[in-house]
């Protein structure tokens, strides 16, 4: 466990990565890279704790993020993380941020179950489950646009790459409407989960460097856990991350998967 | 080592049909390079594959010397052409087929090329097929060519988007290897777990080739580290790293531990215009260990010639027709091929996944006067749609590079981004190829250097700008591509 305080400012959020060197093979390190940067230029403190296999969880968080993985590496993670789940799902209830991705999202569901029928626990922060049905079925690959359900937020793009299908229970919201691309299963339309300040989804791209406005309202949900209903940020422009989301979108809009609802 | 008598090829004359479809094919081939339609090099392949799936057997079994392949993620079109070279040196007769054809029918059309309309090759006696194999297509192929050698270089996390996970291609090979006889002499990275380990599943015998020299380590793993963990399940312990998860690898848990390799580089020097070291073999007699001044640069670099050197070791050819060949075959397409344009010294460094860019981002970084740098990034099939990979890069090492760097490709604006993050303002971001050439020249002084970081599609794009302006040959001409699967 490491932890590497950026700069000293008045406020800071104290963000939490789970698992980064075992749910690392998407490229959603590109979440952490963005976050570390977007705060220093919105004059925001960000000290990044690291939590691998076996480590234990800090006293609290303001931010948690997982990536995704292969089954290989859930199967890794599932115990260690169910370990945990007591504490996530409190923090989930005091209104910590959290951010889970793919293989992640689907372990902050109630359970995975594999292709070969394995079915590994969730630490059900979500009221979702999640099934691979075998591989004579299609993997959910592609360029996803999605509106989210979500107070202003404007449309978020990103990459999807899974197997598993996700299905939302009685208690979920789904996080986005997918308008291309396949989403939870390619069937009800919905993108990922919502539950108080957690957000999963299955975008890589990575996701936030390119979805400022998520981003943003991950660092303000992290800075009102920690300081109080009253904090506030004053939205900077990113030249680069708005280029990069306006061609994405209209790379996703030309041959993402046409939504068949 | 292994002899071609043993390798169990049946010697038969083609069939009626196996006829009828190289003849087809090739008639194919022929008419698509008439038309101007790109190499034709997957087509006769397709035609030929379709009538009479049988062929390659009938045509692989009068190769004299039988078959290598070569597969991995990266390495394998430079591989192929240095362990071609050597063979050629050594005095057999290989043929390759092109980087771009390396799924089931452009492997198919190589075959067939060689024959005559008769299914027949020439002077079978000497002929050595060196044949260059996707990773994901190997299953498939290794069964057809039952290859007297096959050569494995390295495993890293390529195009998910494409191939799906990581594990699943590793899963792929064990299932080929374990239905594997005595014939084929596996020759392995011994510094990559994921490939060390495949010893274990079949194979008659195994040449490692590894890199000894510590001083070129890594500080530590790379994040774009792919095998993380041993078969036991325990977590790899390094000695050193050399690249992603590439080095001096153990399991405390179960014991198993990269061995000494058979074919090894010591005392490498890499400088910014190629590579030195001493290349050691092991062999039952007297060891051998000849000096290798290559003009490629990084340790990747190190490592192609060291898999080309094992394999040709593999086959019993001798080292010397090696040494002198690695030092004079060149560059492959695409593949650190210099260009000289208006003054200016243009390379091109192909990088199409995270661990092959960190180590071009390496070379550029340790440059003492800092080149322009032209990085491209394209998302077409053969790229992988997917652009998150950027992310898995070290692009972090370049922070505060003073050089010029111009971003460019149908993925600009995505890397234009990720540069910014990394700390390196892209000093212009031209998407479209050819201005962002144009841009990149005309802010390199002349005599200096610029070296153009393209991915697949975006190298096939500009190294055609490059050769139409220099006279450097048609791609099917030093054999390359467009076999993308759509």
């Amino acid at each position: 466990m490491t932890a590497a305080p950026e700069q000293v400012t008045e406020r800071a959020i104290r963000l939490v990565d789970l698992y980064p060197e075992v749910m690392d093979v998407y490229a959603d390190r590109g979440n952490v890279i963005a976050l570390r940067a977007r705060c220093a230029r919105l004059g925001v403190g960000c000290e990044v704790t690291a939590v691998g296999l076996g480590d234990a969880l800090p006293s609290d968080a303001d931010l948690a993020l997982i990536g995704g993985g292969q089954d290989r590496e859930q199967r890794r993670i599932a115990d260690d993380l169910a370990a945990h789940g007591r504490t996530l799902r409190a923090w989930a209830e005091a209104d910590t941020a959290m951010l889970a991705v793919c293989g992640g999202f689907q372990l902050f569901g109630n359970f995975y179950r594999t292709a070969t029928g394995e079915q590994l626990p969730g630490i059900g922060i979500f009221d979702v489950v999640t099934v691979a049905p075998g591989p004579d079925w299609e993997r959910c690959i592609g360029d996803v646009l999605a509106q989210p359900q979500l107070d202003e937020l404007g449309e978020v793009v990103g990459f999807e790459n899974h197997a598993g299908r996700t299905y939302l229970g009685p208690a979920a919201r789904p996080f986005a409407q997918v308008l291309r691309g396949w989403g939870n299963n390619g069937d009800d339309g919905s993108e990922g989960a919502v539950y108080r300040q957690a957000v999963g989804t299955y975008l890589h791209g990575s996701l936030l460097p390119k979805n400022v406005e998520l981003m943003d309202r991950l660092i303000l949900a992290a800075l009102r856990h920690r300081y109080g209903e009253d904090a506030a940020i004053e939205p900077v422009e990113d030249h680069y991350a708005e280029r990069a989301h306006r061609s994405a979108v209209a790379v996703a809009k030309w041959r993402g998967r046409p939504n068949s609802r | 080592m292994t002899d071609p008598e043993r390798s169990g090829h049946r010697r038969r004359v083609p069939t009626f049909r196996e006829r009828g479809a190289l003849l087809l094919g090739r008639a194919a081939g022929a008419a698509t390079r008439r038309l101007g339609r790109g190499g034709g090099t997957a087509l006769p392949g397709l035609i030929a594959a379709k009538l009479a799936p049988s062929l390659v057997g009938a045509l692989g079994g009068q190769l004299g010397h039988g078959a290598v392949t070569v597969t991995g993620t990266n390495g394998k079109t430079t591989t192929t052409r240095l362990l071609a070279a050597a063979a050629s040196r050594g005095g057999l007769l290989p043929f390759t087929n092109a980087s771009g054809s390396n799924l089931e029918r452009g492997i198919v059309s190589s075959y067939v090329e060689q024959a005559n309309g008769g299914g027949a090759l020439e002077q079978t006696a000497e002929r050595l097929g060196v044949i260059e194999v996707d990773e994901a297509a190997m299953p498939a192929v290794f069964t057809a060519l039952r290859p007297r050698v096959a050569v494995f270089l390295n495993l890293f996390r390529d195009q998910l988007d494409r191939y799906g996970e990581v594990d699943s291609v590793a899963e792929g090979w064990r299932g080929a290897l374990a239905a594997v006889g005595e014939a084929t002499t596996l020759v392995l990275n011994g510094d990559d777990p994921a490939i060390a380990l495949l010893a274990e599943a079949g194979g008659a015998q195994a040449v490692t080739f590894g890199v000894e020299d510590r001083s070129v380590a890594l500080d530590g793993i790379e994040h774009a580290a792919d095998a993380r963990f041993c078969l036991c399940g325990a977590a790899f312990a390094y000695e050193a790293v050399y690249m992603g998860h590439v080095g001096i690898w153990r399991c405390d848990a179960c014991g198993r531990a990269r061995r000494e390799p058979d074919v090894a580089a010591r005392d490498v020097d890499l400088s910014e215009h190629g590579v030195r070291f001493q290349l050691d073999v092991r062999a039952a007699g007297p060891g051998r260990s000849l000096q290798v001044d290559l003009p490629f640069v990084g340790l990747y670099s190190v490592y192609n010639a060291l898999a080309a050197a094992a394999a040709a070791h593999a086959l019993g050819l001798p080292i010397e027709a090696l040494v002198s060949a690695l030092e004079q075959a060149g560059p492959a397409f695409g593949r650190q091929e210099r260009f000289l344009v208006d003054g200016r010294k243009v390379r091109l460094l192909l990088a199409k996944n995270p661990t092959g860019l960190n180590e071009v981002v390496r070379t550029v970084a340790s440059q003492a006067r800092p080149p322009t740098l032209l990085a491209i990034l394209n998302d077409g099939i053969a790229d992988g749609r997917d652009v998150s990979w950027i992310y898995d890069a070290e692009i972090e090492l370049l922070a505060g590079y003073t050089g010029p760097v111009i971003v460019s490709g149908t993925r600009a604006d995505d890397l234009a981004l990720r540069f910014a993050l990394a700390g390196v303002e892209p000093t212009e971001v031209v998407a479209d190829v050819e201005a962002a050439l144009e841009r990149a020249l005309a802010l390199t002084p002349e005599g200096g250097w610029l070296e153009v970081v393209p991915t697949y599609t975006a190298m096939l794009t500009v190294r055609a700008i490059l050769a139409d302006r220099t006279g450097a040959a048609a791609y099917w001409e030093t054999a390359e591509p467009v076999e993308v699967d759509a």
